[in-house]
């Protein structure tokens, strides 16, 4: 098919384009015919000189804390406090903290977002069982520290710690992204203090 | 809009056809003796005109006296609804038929007015606790409940 000349007059023909894209790719390759020297090579000769003396528990305490992966553990509204927590704004990924697991044997911290009954107590408490030591639990929220406006209830648990160890109390109906990161702050800081080769 | 049927007129329909079932009627809702439940929850189904085929919530209240069960019905066909309810006076033993025969939707809702208030369903097919746990002692939201903390 014949195509008129005429509708091509305020545009590139294709050939132009063509030609174009060729000579910018021909430029660049000949541009770059040795890989970008590394910036950092001063470094290595630096590095080769020192050496780092610590003790095995500030060195399996700052691996440990610098990593808590948490386990999913939402059962109620606290659960979109943490996810905010999570999210870009408040990003927990700068504590190493960004897997939410899903399976309980690759985690090693729980926040307990949210209100508990009984009936679902005992699926919480197996999680908490199936999770590799060492092991640390948030309790987040009014609900997950007493039950909180549910504590005289038939079928709320009034407070995890009925149920699991608690590590550090986030008090707050939900508590906000700042005082849950605080409160990882404080369990970090409970973590870096751990002494278990005595 | 569903259109909600009154259920004084509905109730001058049915007296003819079960009579002396009717307890009380008004505008908006239609009680009967829950004796005669079963036999008009089948004719407000089947009947050409009613055709209430489907069966959108049972509930129960206590009113310290005898538990008031409310069953909201709605007719697809003809997108009108009804309010229908059943008294019940013994406290101790409290027991109406269940309607899980005629809208099989029922079976959830009437096992969750059994695990919470403790009504007894005659005829429904696997009436257990739903919402709470086998063991649990009580009906809580009884009047009489007193919760387990206090």
């Amino acid at each position: 098919m014949e195509i008129d000349k005429r509708h091509r007059l305020h545009i590139y023909s294709d050939e132009e384009l063509d030609k174009n894209e060729g000579e910018i790719i021909e430029l660049l390759k000949a541009a770059s015919q040795q890989p970008v020297p590394d910036q950092d090579e001063w470094l290595d000769e630096q590095l080769r000189r020192n050496i780092l003396v610590t003790s095995v528990e500030i060195l399996l305490n700052a691996a440990r804390c610098a990593s808590l992966w948490p386990v999913v553990c939402f059962p109620a509204c606290c659960a979109f406090e943490f996810i905010t927590t999570a999210a870009s704004r408040f990003d927990i990924s700068r504590f190493g903290m960004e897997i939410i697991r899903a399976s309980p044997r690759q985690a090693d911290l729980m926040i307990t977002a949210g209100t508990l009954t009984w009936k679902n107590a005992p699926n919480v408490r197996r999680v908490y069982d199936q999770m590799a030591e060492p092991k640390w639990v948030i309790a987040m929220g009014a609900c997950a520290i007493s039950g909180g406006i549910f504590s005289g209830s038939y079928s709320v648990v009034p407070g995890y710690n009925r149920i699991i160890p608690v590590d550090v109390y986030v008090p707050g109906c939900p508590p906000r992204p700042e005082a849950l990161l605080y409160g990882i702050e404080q369990l970090r800081r409970k973590i870096s203090s751990l002494q278990f080769l005595a | 809009m569903t259109i909600a049927l009154s259920g004084r007129k509905i109730a001058g329909k049915l007296q003819e056809q079960f009579p002396g079932s009717i307890v009380q009627s008004d505008e908006s809702s239609l009680l009967v003796k829950s004796e005669h439940l079963l036999a008009i929850a089948t004719f407000l189904k089947t009947t050409p005109g009613f055709d209430f085929d489907y069966l959108t919530s049972v509930t129960a209240v206590d009113y310290r006296d005898y538990f008031e069960l409310v069953y909201h019905l709605i007719s697809i066909e003809h997108n009108h609804s009804l309010v229908l309810k059943v008294r019940c006076h013994d406290r101790e033993n409290p027991t109406v038929p269940s309607v899980v025969g005629v809208w099989r939707g029922a079976d959830f809702q009437e096992r969750e007015i059994y695990d919470l208030m403790g009504i007894k369903f005659e005829g429904h097919p696997n009436l257990k606790r739903i919402v709470l746990w086998e063991g649990f002692q009580g009906h809580p939201l009884r009047k009489e409940y007193k919760g387990i903390y206090k």
